[in-house]
């Protein structure tokens, strides 16, 4: 062997020539790597830079402090057409956290329901729930939206021949139209008692869980916490003299005056994002607690605990460690879908901001940079807000 | 004299815990509130059931050619009959539609032999799906050479738009994808870096605003002049946006793949690339073939976002079709049939990659 090492065995061995040693490529590659993407970063900039001077665009924000000069259907905050485009992005983010913030809530109430549904030992409910998953995941949202919009709320009756429950609440296809709450002087002592009465309850079910652990003696935390979120602020209600009252939507001639309503766009958005994540929340749920091994069941029934403590104290803290992360991406999509809305033109923020905006704009950079910028904040701050609350639930080991 | 002791023979189940009673008891009737829910909701589901197939079939319209035809209080289906060769072709001229046929025919004589355990040439089928399949089918439809005639992109649409775009999609986001993966897992820290922020960058913002930027902001930064069509630049974005998908999918398999098996390649005096193309990639592929499918599912329902930015495909179709005044009141009956489409398509692929996860789970 002519190749042979010639020194002995404690030595070093010899270094590879630099085009073979590991260190030397990777610093090369990565250098590369760097400088291809600053030329494609570099060339884009110029392009762009040079297009837009072509077309008469002004580059920066300044844009945001101009008149808007278009209404929008739909405002959390008032808004009228002499306001500027960056008050439009203002109202758009606002409808956009509005239907997500909804969404979450709702598709989580529904998924959860759905999922223990399809559990369920009656065989025509976990059949009926079964065929609820299979429907409504394999059809496009989009053409859900549609279809509850199109097909379902425009299909509504006109103003005048309103489906009507009780003369107080208007069903037609102008939206869905209720009395409106008016606090008078003193709502605020109510409002007030609600927030003493939440922090009572956090106490109580800190001081219960001592009590249980020192003595063994059960609290009945909930009836305790249903009266106090529901007595203190009756008291303080009625207390102020039930400052309360409604303001009822009235009939006129073409419109109805008054009251508050919901308007058609996002009642079929909510609607159809609801029922969507919800199948999807469904299938989480399911999986979650059936990863709860049946023993863990079968020992809480031999510790003699009831089957709604079963569930309550076994299988649901173990199953929610299962469920949260995919939650968590349930809860992305949800917020991510909801810019459907610019197919149907409820005003959220890409279909004000990113539609509207833009168009009278042209400032395409600056918009859809804003955009992504909103919508990638808003999934980093839910996964951060799951992250805090999986790692609170999170196996404890030894 | 002796006798073996002969137990007497086992008396059967009570006749209440057995057979159909036996089932219902346990099943249906096991409370009373259990009872009550079966008979309410068995009632429910039988009226909703009977007038969705008396709107459906029974009063349904077929025959006839415009909206005189319906006239009964079921479904107007002669709309949907009207309109199918759009809702299926798009504007894709009529004397050339058996391109797209052909090109139909050969997808499905491409995936049927999957659906069969021992079907023979799996492996070279797949290859000429990821790789000779596009090329033909692009020629076929795009035309232009061969003597076929050139026909333009803007005149695709309907349901072979939708499987064009989610085919491209998925085809071209999967290479990426496969890269990113790596990138994702490696030992340098630029192109980690580079590969995370690229992931999370496309994972975090919605398709929608995706296809707004390949449409509003790729003209700007391509040099003065180039144009390309609008096809195109969707295709770009849902590439970009599945490609993000896919490599987190990759990924999942890639970490999956034990230690020991890098090692062994590297043991064997493989290089990076020939270990991940030899040793890794094929087992982490083979068991992250279930995500591949479901992330193929996504972007199929995904295609539909494209309608807003001015391509018509299946919805496209059915929604500009429902708005035509040509046609009144026919709404529901577009979407049904639009819904109809979609369904078959992911559910079928839904239950083909259920079977494949149970195929692979060869765990405990």
């Amino acid at each position: 062997m002519a190749d042979q090492p010639t020194s002995g065995g404690g030595s070093q061995p010899s270094k590879p020539p630099p085009w073979n040693d590991p260190a030397v490529r990777s610093i090369v590659f990565q250098v590369l790597a760097l400088v291809v993407l600053g030329w494609f970063f570099w060339t884009i900039l110029n392009n762009t830079l040079a297009n837009m001077e072509t077309r008469g665009i002004s580059t920066g924000f300044a844009f945001l402090d101009r008149d808007a000069g278009f209404g929008i259907l739909m405002s959390l905050i008032p808004y009228d057409e002499s306001n500027s485009y960056g008050r439009t992005f203002v109202v758009g983010l606002l409808n956009t956290v509005l239907v997500a913030f909804l969404g979450i809530i709702l598709a989580t109430v529904l998924g959860f329901i759905i999922g223990v549904a399809r559990l369920s030992n009656n065989w025509v409910i976990a059949k009926l729930a079964a065929v609820y998953v299979e429907v409504v995941r394999n059809i496009p949202l989009l053409l859900q939206i549609f279809f509850w919009y199109i097909a379902v709320l425009q299909a509504l009756p006109g103003i005048r021949q309103s489906i009507t429950f009780g003369d107080s609440f208007y069903l037609n296809n102008r939206g869905f139209f209720f009395p409106k709450p008016v606090f008078g002087d003193g709502f605020g002592l109510v409002w007030i008692a609600l927030i003493v009465a939440i922090v009572a309850i956090v106490c109580l079910r800190k001081w219960a869980k001592r009590q249980l652990d020192r003595t063994g003696q059960q609290f009945p935390v909930f009836y305790a916490s249903a009266g106090l979120i529901i007595g203190l602020p009756l008291i303080a209600f009625l207390a102020m003299g039930a400052p309360l009252t409604f303001e009822y939507a009235e009939l006129q001639r073409f419109r109805l005056a008054g009251g508050a309503s919901v308007i058609p766009e996002l009642m079929a958005l909510l609607w159809a994002l609801t029922m969507y994540t919800a199948a999807f929340i469904a299938e989480i749920v399911r999986a979650g607690i059936l990863a709860v091994s049946h023993g863990q069941t079968e020992a809480s029934r031999a510790l003699g605990l009831k089957n709604n403590q079963t569930l309550q104290l076994v299988i649901i803290p173990q199953a929610m460690r299962v469920i949260i992360p995919p939650l968590t991406s349930q809860y992305l999509n949800l917020t991510k879908n909801s810019s459907l809305a610019t197919a149907i033109g409820y005003p959220d923020l890409v279909s004000v901001f990113m539609g509207t905006t833009l168009n009278q704009t042209g400032q395409a950079v600056e918009i859809v940079a804003m955009t992504m910028a909103v919508y990638l904040s808003i999934s980093l701050l839910i996964s951060l807000v799951m992250n805090i609350y999986n790692r609170r639930m999170a196996l404890v080991e030894r | 004299m002796t006798t073996t002791w002969q137990p007497s023979p086992d008396l059967p189940p009570p006749a209440s815990t057995v057979g159909a009673v036996g089932w219902a008891r346990s099943n249906l009737f096991s409370t009373w509130l259990s009872s009550v829910f079966t008979v309410v909701l068995t009632l429910i589901t039988i009226y909703f059931l009977w007038q969705i197939l008396d709107w459906g079939i029974f009063s349904a319209d077929l025959a006839g050619k415009d909206q005189s035809a319906c006239e009964g209080d079921g479904a107007c289906w002669v709309f949907v009959k009207d309109r199918f060769n759009f809702f299926i072709y798009g504007f894709y001229p009529d004397a050339e539609q058996w391109r797209v046929n052909v090109m139909f025919i050969l997808l499905a004589a491409l995936i049927f032999p999957h659906f069969f355990e021992n079907a023979p040439y799996k492996k070279a089928l797949g290859w000429i799906f990821l790789t000779v399949y596009p090329v033909v089918s692009g020629v076929l439809l795009l035309g232009g050479v061969f003597g076929l005639e050139f026909v333009d992109t803007d005149k695709w649409g309907g349901l072979m738009l939708t499987l064009v775009l989610s085919y491209v999609g998925i085809v071209a986001a999967l290479p990426i994808g496969i890269l990113l993966a790596l990138g994702r897992r490696s030992e340098m820290p630029v192109i980690r870096t580079i590969c995370v922020a690229f992931i999370e960058l496309w994972r975090g913002v919605p398709l929608i605003s995706v296809l707004f930027m390949a449409s509003v902001m790729l003209p700007l930064f391509l040099p003065e002049g180039t144009n390309f069509n609008k096809l195109l630049r969707a295709l770009i974005g849902i590439t970009m946006f599945q490609s993000a998908y896919m490599a987190e999918v990759v990924r999942g398999g890639l970490q999956a793949i034990p230690r020991g098996q890098y090692e062994a390649a590297a043991a064997l005096g493989l290089g990076y690339w020939r270990s991940m193309w030899l040793v890794i990639l094929p087992q982490a592929l083979k068991l992250v073939i279930p995500g591949i499918v479901n992330t193929f599912i996504a972007l199929f329902k995904d295609t539909t976002l494209v309608l807003i930015i001015g391509l018509f495909e299946v919805l496209g179709g059915v929604q500009a079709a429902v708005i035509d005044p040509a046609w009144q009141n026919v709404a529901v009956e577009g979407f049904v049939f639009a819904a109809f489409v979609y369904w078959i398509f992911c559910f079928a692929m839904s239950r083909y990659s259920q079977a494949l996860e149970r195929k692979l789970d060869t765990g405990h």
